[in-house]
């Protein structure tokens, strides 16, 4: 049980940058009233932000090269993405998907 | 998920996405106990600066020796993609006192905001406090938890990665991302559709020229200006 000097002023530091982008946005929406064109943009954030998060576990990138795909990931998501559609439960899509990634490991497919 | 907004339902409503932060926390300790840091470390990182993927970076930054400022502008990039979460969802709670909201925003994860944004779609554009409070604070303990019994195993799991655990949070948020898809009447399935195919090419572009989180970053703000645009249209 240590923690050097340094490893404080990152947990610090960090920790203070981190809250700051949580909050700082919850203190300016509730003072300020918004334009329409931001609130319509906004309403744009859920679909885009989980779809890029989605896409950068299905992709690999190679800088300065095109992007590859993470097949075991991509093999993976086929199952889960088939169990949101039958059962429309999150608990069934993380289940199956975590099956179906032991079964591909198992027999060592997509690496 | 239903459209009860009480903090019971919240902490049942959060529950299927725990699975996620559990394996990515166990796999953060484990990754903390082989880079050298303490427990005591570990706990700090989780409960003080609980920032996810930032974790791994921060602390593959601290093995390399690299710069205060350089850690912090990194942690800065990373989570800035929370600035246009927290933005969307503190529309949800002006309602609700300055106090409150800052608790909210303190709390604030990826996962927790695509669950509320999940969750409005079920009660007309609601959200409460008790309810996105449960959610925050069962997530903040559970991955504070799991990265701690993580340091602890540390050594003794050989390959955590073997049982297909790391591909919890992947597929979680893939059930939040089609949840979403069928359940958003505002915008509609296929405009949603278009969105997400428009994302998907522009992130496929850019990692090959920046960072991922750079990348993510470009690729949201222009799904949401294409989106407008797709909007105005039709």
């Amino acid at each position: 049980m240590s923690m050097s000097l340094t490893e404080l002023w990152v947990i610090l530091g960090c920790g203070v940058i981190t809250v700051a982008s949580r909050v700082l946005p919850f203190a300016f929406v509730k003072q300020v009233s918004m334009p329409a064109w931001l609130i319509d943009f906004l309403t744009f954030v859920p679909i885009t932000i989980m779809t890029a998060l989605c896409c950068q576990s299905l992709f690999v990138a190679n800088p300065g090269h095109l992007a590859t795909l993470n097949v075991a990931n991509c093999l993976a998501a086929i199952p889960a993405t088939i169990a949101g559609v039958l059962t429309k439960s999150l608990l069934m899509v993380v289940v199956v998907g975590i099956m179906a990634m032991a079964v591909l490991r198992y027999f060592s497919i997509g690496g | 998920m239903g459209p009860s907004l009480t903090f019971r339902t919240g902490v049942r409503d959060v529950l299927p996405t725990v699975f996620g932060y559990i394996g990515v926390g166990l796999a953060f300790g484990i990754v903390a106990h082989t880079s050298h840091l303490s427990l005591l470390v570990v706990a700090g990182m989780s409960f003080i600066v609980y920032a996810g993927s930032a974790q791994f970076i921060i602390t593959s930054m601290l093995l390399l020796h690299d710069p205060l400022s350089a850690i912090f502008i990194s942690t800065f990039l990373v989570n800035s993609r929370m600035i246009l979460m927290s933005t969307s969802l503190a529309q949800y709670f002006r309602h609700e006192s300055l106090f409150k909201n800052l608790l909210i925003g303190t709390l604030v994860t990826d996962e927790t905001f695509a669950l509320a944004m999940n969750k409005q779609n079920k009660t007309n554009g609601k959200l409460s406090f008790a309810w996105q409070s449960a959610a925050n604070l069962v997530a903040y303990l559970v991955w504070g938890v799991a990265t701690i019994v993580g340091a602890l195993l540390g050594g003794m799991i050989a390959d955590p990665t073997r049982f297909g655990f790391d591909f919890a949070l992947t597929a979680m948020f893939i059930g939040l991302v089609y949840l979403q898809l069928i359940s958003d009447r505002r915008l509609g399935l296929s405009l949603q559709l278009m969105v997400m195919i428009f994302v998907a090419i522009i992130y496929y572009f850019m990692i090959g020229l920046m960072s991922q989180n750079f990348a993510l970053l470009v690729a949201t703000v222009a799904g949401c200006l294409f989106g407008m645009e797709m909007k105005k249209c039709r």
